[in-house]
């Protein structure tokens, strides 16, 4: 585990401490058995109020079982579930102060795009003249006013998907289950419509629930990411965090692109380490302590936009390899490169292609690398 | 893969072309004929003799075989006469017997129909709904009926609901009855025969639009805030309509000119159209009207179908 200040101060922040001031929804202990297959497990979980709350995961970690839990269409094996404090485990779906909106979207093909929209507030009992407000106001905040007389088979995807967000968020629910809401929208529209959607979850102060497997997604949306893997929950931190200081190999290798190499801590002092990396033929110097028994099998990792990559000795003396450019891909806005060092492992760099004339290395070139003392996570999960 | 190279498309100009033609020849023969048979056999099997019995509908019975007059005659200087008795139409739709017998059909089929959705409903919802190693099963005890004849299972019936029969043995035996009832040959056993058999043309189609149904519809309509029941009238079954339809039709129109449950399980004041065609045919030998009441029924039915279909494209479209 990483005690680097980072890490350290957002663990000691009062909103994420178990008094919960803001805790909107807390999830205790959840565990979700199909049979004697566990699909979530033990997970705790505190989201707080009008946050928006990525779940993020590779295929069949969970996601959606959390979710569904949350809207009460599965009932936990274990544990309890709460929202706004009050005890949800057993309330039937028809009655939580929660709306979800499918990944299929799920909209009602025989009624139209009004009465969709309408249908949760008819079930409250809200007045007809009052339905028709809510109704118009939910079109124009997703920019659908005209089409509230279509039937969903007349619209196009991204359409649907605006009329299910709409019907989502008609009832004003306080919290919002969104499960992959932009998986069936091509990049673009997928682009554009998730500044969208933190535009109206912005402007209504409803708290986002949004499961994902896409973690640049994730990044965008969510104000907190919540990393799974296997039905349980790895990391609950910022993007920044969930970036710049994952806790296991698993999230480090999950988010973005990194190196990671097994290593053995050889100094350990509480203001920095030194860990022998048998991969890169070096030992690294790392300049925070870290919270790991000396004999802890631990990892380091390093990001490839951090390594600095050059065809001349770097000056400075700890955190410097040498190797050949085995590959280079020219991608415009940066470059990648492929390192083969002399142990025959390999180090991705990235570096951005900040001139236009640049004296860009080439193949087989011989190279240093060097990153600051600051940029090595070390892990020990 | 190397199928679509081999195919003809991908092949070398030339001969093996002509070769691509004539295999597209005899596709098109091919398809015309699958097309075409099912065609050229309703065609044979219904309308030949539908047309047959319009003939004999606008004839007038005679002492003779068959026993009814020749639309056409050839009088003796070669002219040729056709004779066409619209009378026995007239006849039927004027006939108080036919009217009650007609009304009396489409309250039973009605009711049975409506009994039959009643009780299929649930069924097919439940095969529909049932994990997917049991849906065979029960699928297949629904149409397990089918393996012995019709005729057998409405006779197993007349046994059952008999005098001494298990159903009144049952009565008796709980202390509901101080005597056994009569339960064969009034309206009840005739009920009991029609919604037993066609009760699987009613949950066939039903499990098929239910089993088509998506569940997250359901999932979202509780999400919103319905209660099953609601779900089930906004959602589920205005979903399952088609089915419904379906199913209806399918069981309505045999039923209405069903002959062999009331007269077999029915009482003598048992009306039903069916019957009074066979009295017609067989007892009275007067083919025409039997074949005006059986022309004016289709014409009948098939009017109700068409409004049906017409009111469920209405919906459809609005
Ligand atoms: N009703 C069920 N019965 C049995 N197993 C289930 C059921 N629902 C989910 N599972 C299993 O639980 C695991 C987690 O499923 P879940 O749908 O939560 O995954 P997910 O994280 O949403 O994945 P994806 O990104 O592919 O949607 C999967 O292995 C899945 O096969
Ligand atoms: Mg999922």
């Amino acid at each position: 585990m990483t005690t680097d200040s980072g890490a350290a101060s957002r663990d000691s922040r009062p909103a994420s401490t178990e008094a919960g001031r803001d805790t909107y929804v807390r999830i205790d202990r959840v565990t979700k058995k199909f049979g004697a297959f566990t699909a979530v497990r033990q997970v705790s979980l505190d989201i707080r109020r009008g946050e928006i709350f990525c779940l993020l995961g590779g295929s069949g970690c969970g996601k959606t079982t959390l979710l569904r839990m949350l809207a009460g269409f599965e009932q936990p094996t274990e544990g309890r579930l709460y929202i706004d404090g009050v005890d949800v485990t057993d309330v039937p779906p028809y009655e939580r102060p929660v709306n979800m909106m499918f990944q299929s979207y799920a909209l009602f093909p025989h009624m139209s795009v009004f009465e969709n929209v309408a249908f949760g507030l008819k079930q409250d009992r809200v007045p007809k003249a009052e339905i028709r407000d809510r109704v118009a106001e939910m079109l124009a905040l997703v920019q659908l006013q005209d089409y509230g007389a279509r039937k969903p088979h007349q619209l196009s995807g991204g359409q649907r998907q605006r009329v299910a967000l709409a019907r989502a968020l008609a009832k004003r629910p306080k919290l919002l289950l969104l499960d992959e809401p932009l998986g069936a929208l091509d990049k673009k529209l997928r682009e554009r419509t998730q500044f969208e959607l933190v535009g109206i979850q912005e402007k209504l102060g409803v708290t986002f629930v949004i499961v994902t497997h896409d973690q640049e997604e994730a990044m965008v949306l969510g104000t907190r990411i919540g990393v799974m893997h296997a039905g349980e929950i790895l990391q609950v931190g910022t993007p920044t965090d969930i970036y710049e200081y994952p806790t296991s190999r698993y999230v480090a290798d999950f988010i973005g692109s990194v190196n990671l190499y097994e290593g053995r801590i050889v100094e350990d002092e509480p203001d920095h380490v030194r860990i022998e990396v048998p991969d890169m033929a070096t030992t690294v110097y790392v300049d925070h302590g870290i919270a790991a028994p000396p004999t802890a099998e631990v990892a380091v990792a390093i990001r490839p936009e951090k390594i600095h990559i050059t065809p001349y000795k770097p000056l400075e003396a700890e955190n410097v390899v040498r190797g050949t450019i085995q590959e280079i891909a020219y991608l415009g806005d940066n470059s990648r490169y492929v390192v083969r060092l002399d142990t025959g492992k390999v180090v991705r760099v990235t570096r951005p292609n900040v001139y236009r004339h640049d004296e860009r290395l080439a193949w087989d070139d011989s190279v240093w690398m060097h990153w600051h003392p600051s940029s090595i996570v070390v892990v020990t999960r | 893969m190397s199928a679509t190279a081999r195919g003809p498309r991908a092949a070398a100009p030339g001969a093996p072309l002509r070769g691509a033609l004539a295999t597209g020849a005899r596709l098109g023969l091919a398809r015309r004929l699958v097309i075409g048979l099912p065609y050229f056999w309703l065609l044979l099997f219904f309308l030949v003799p539908f047309l047959i019995v319009l003939k004999i509908s606008l004839s007038t019975t005679a002492l003779r075989l068959p026993p009814y007059e020749p639309l056409v005659t050839w009088a003796a200087d070669g002219v040729m006469q056709v004779k066409l008795h619209w009378s026995n139409f007239g006849f039927v739709l004027g006939d108080e017997l036919y009217r009650t017998a007609l009304l009396n059909s489409i309250e039973i089929a009605g009711v049975s129909t409506l009994i039959c959705l009643l009780i299929g409903y649930p069924m097919a919802y439940g095969i529909a709904r049932a994990p997917s190693a049991w849906r065979n099963v029960l699928f297949l005890l629904v149409a397990l009926p089918f393996f012995t004849s019709f005729l057998l299972r409405v006779y197993a019936w007349i046994g059952l609901l008999g005098r001494n029969g298990p159903v009144n043995d049952l009565l008796l035996a709980l202390g509901l009855v101080d005597q056994p009832l009569q339960l064969l040959q009034t309206d009840f056993a005739v009920y009991v025969g029609m919604v037993y058999s066609y009760l699987p043309f009613m949950v066939l189609p039903l499990y098929a639009a239910i089993e088509k149904l998506d569940l997250t519809l359901l999932e979202a309509a509780a999400d919103l805030g319905a209660r099953p029941v609601k779900t089930f009238f906004t959602v589920t079954l205005p979903l399952t309509k088609e089915g419904i339809f379906a199913g209806c039709l399918l069981v309505f129109i045999p039923a209405v000119g069903e002959f062999v449950i009331p007269a077999l399980l029915g009482g003598p004041d048992t009306l039903m159209i069916g019957r009074v065609v066979w009295d017609e045919f067989f007892s009275n030998r007067d083919w025409p009207i039997a074949s005006a009441i059986a022309i004016l029924m289709l014409v009948l039915l098939l009017g109700f179908v068409v409004l049906l279909q017409r009111l469920q494209s209405r919906e459809g479209r609005a």
